[in-house]
């Protein structure tokens, strides 16, 4: 700070003052407005009720609440192993010296920058029971394609397939920057040593890249909590409830139902999820160190 | 030893080269099998917008069709034309455009000058106020939501371009994203200014922005990409079609056509929206990819 006295607080005003106040209504005024709604019951025409925990209460006896935490968690049980392994296979391959690298780089990464509503669109048309490619293709070498979008048993793998199809090039760049960070010596010295593919991907990438690996790891889980887009676009949680998400259903009671209340309530369990997330991530980090 | 395509140097002289040139072409079975994972790994990828796009150039009724063609048979750009006439696709793709250009403008002049201050200004409550910022980083979007969409339609914003601007431009990662970037700047530079007697507005736009150009172009690289694909907040603030974002009208298409969907028109539309962001891609390639693995935020 140069300046002295009023000037001082001038200059303030002039950097902090305009992101302060954006901030205070946009972001941190709806998050302290969302923690005080959850306690009460609005429906946006009567005047706000204060009914104490009683959402919170009533979110632990709600079956359907239950049921879209479960098929939150089957997404990222399926999405979060599947992302990273694919990602990580992709990241190695295309750190070898290999011609070609930043094409290949560039066709992975195409999906991870296009909009979820293309992509679901383009995807719900390859899943298409009767005349998408996927089941066409199935059909060639035998085998009866099920009805994907539309069985309940297997809507949700595909809309797992589908997000592991976009985001392996998001998880690639991660790790590939991390892998870029190993030094080459390391290699070199091993491969004196005699060692194989494996036992360097073993010994020596693995334990260099954990902490690329626990970054991709967290983002990944912490995203997977909050799906959304695709499963709009995709089903908008059918069929029969069969991928219907926390967010899908926050923003259904908020939006369709006019159920202010409730709607906070469920997005504070989901806020808990993340925030307990985080701070495993953060207490491993620590006990490491 | 490993087994190797390469020809062993047997004819005379071939040992002379030198190493570099061997170890540039060196198509061992290993890179080749390399090359072909990659390869068939990057058509996966491809190939469903390929599909789009070949779908896209088929007549009606083409598609439902058993077993697929692969390529239209008689390609027509018919489905292009009833997009463009049916729908107002290029209202949307300028709307689309302007909001982002706007969302992203207005991060990079507020989210810098926040960040400076906290990177460099002193005030009471400042590491608190920080902290309190990056708090906000951890709360899903879905808590805010139904508050925020209360403000704005209070605000009377709803259906307008304010409320899909104005709320992307205060972003506390921008901030913490800048201030990071400025923190790593040597203050020497800083110091040198002020004892020619600049003062701390002088300072920031004639030494600090000149010199940040590759933490902008990051920060407007992932606010462009983040407002160019956000759904959820333009799908519930927007109801007209004339101010409908790319991909809040695309998923209306669906709804358009009742009974059968027409996928060559859908496909169509969705080649159309993904053309601007393969252009932006191409351009910015570098900027994108080390924004977001730097990151980790995908926009």
């Amino acid at each position: 700070m140069y300046e002295r006295g009023w000037r001082r607080y001038a200059v303030l005003a002039l950097f902090l003052g305009p992101s302060l106040v954006g901030v205070a209504i946009f972001t941190a005024g709806p998050i302290v407005a969302s923690f005080a709604l959850s306690f009460t019951n609005w429906d946006l025409i009567t005047p706000a009720r204060f009914v104490g925990t009683a959402n919170y209460e009533r979110l632990m006896s709600d079956e359907e609440f239950w049921r879209t935490l479960r098929n939150t968690l089957s997404f990222l049980l399926g999405y979060v192993p599947l992302v990273i392994a694919s990602g990580l296979f992709v990241a190695v391959l295309l750190n070898t010296k290999i011609p070609g690298r930043q094409i290949f780089r560039a066709m992975y990464f195409l999906p991870v920058v296009t909009s979820w509503v293309a992509v679901a669109l383009i995807w719900r048309w390859l899943y298409n029971p009767a005349y998408g490619l996927i089941n066409s293709f199935l059909g060639l070498i035998g085998v009866r394609g099920p009805g994907w979008l539309f069985d309940p048993n297997w809507a949700m793998p595909a809309i797992i397939l589908t997000s592991v199809w976009k985001d392996t090039g998001f998880v690639m760049v991660i790790l590939l920057a991390g892998l870029q960070g190993i030094p080459r010596q390391y290699y070199e010295a091993a491969s004196i040593d005699g060692a194989n593919f494996f036992e360097r991907l073993r010994f020596i990438t693995i334990p260099l890249l954990t902490p690329a690996l626990v970054f991709a790891l967290s983002i990944s889980l912490i995203n997977s909590f909050q799906v959304f887009d695709q499963v709009y676009v995709m089903t908008e949680g059918g069929p029969a409830g069969a991928t219907m998400v926390l967010v899908e259903r926050i923003v259904r009671n908020a939006f369709s139902f006019s159920r202010m209340g409730y709607a906070s309530a469920m997005s504070w369990s989901l806020f808990g999820l993340i925030f307990a997330t985080t701070l495993v991530f953060y207490l491993l980090r620590r006990g490491r160190s | 030893m490993k087994p190797t395509l390469t020809l062993p140097p047997s004819t005379p002289g071939a040992s002379d080269r030198p190493r570099a040139w061997r170890s540039r072409v060196h198509l061992d079975w290993r890179t080749l099998l390399v090359i072909a994972l990659v390869l068939i790994g990057g058509l996966i990828m491809i190939g469903p917008f390929a599909w789009a796009v070949s779908t896209s150039l088929k007549p009606r009724g083409a598609m439902l069709v058993l077993p697929p063609e692969l390529l239209p048979r008689e390609p027509t750009l018919d489905a292009y034309v009833q997009v463009i006439g049916r729908f107002p696709f290029f209202r949307v793709f300028l709307n689309s455009v302007f909001v982002a250009v706007a969302v992203t403008f207005g991060q990079l002049v507020i989210c810098s000058m926040s960040g400076y201050a906290f990177a460099r200004l002193r005030f009471f409550g400042r590491d608190t106020l920080f902290v309190l910022y990056i708090a906000t980083l951890m709360v899903p979007f879905a808590v805010i939501v139904t508050p925020l969409f209360i403000i704005v339609s209070r605000m009377g914003w709803t259906d307008s371009y304010v409320g899909l601007i104005v709320p992307g431009i205060f972003s506390a990662f921008g901030t913490f994203f800048m201030r990071q970037f400025f923190l790593s700047i040597p203050r020497e530079l800083e110091e040198a200014a002020t004892i020619d007697g600049a003062g701390t507005i002088a300072t920031f736009f004639r030494i600090i922005v000149p010199m940040s150009g590759p933490a902008f172009a990051t920060l407007a690289v992932l606010a462009f990409m983040g407002t160019w694909n956000s759904f959820l907040w333009p799908l519930l603030i927007i109801s007209q079609r004339a101010l409908m974002t790319l991909p809040v009208a695309l998923s209306t298409l669906q709804g358009i056509y009742p009974g059968q969907t027409q996928w060559n028109i859908v496909m169509a539309s969705t080649v159309l929206a993904t053309i601007p962001t393969l252009i932006v891609f191409m351009l910015a390639q570098r900027w994108i990819i080390e924004g977001v693995a730097g990151s980790g935020v995908k926009g």
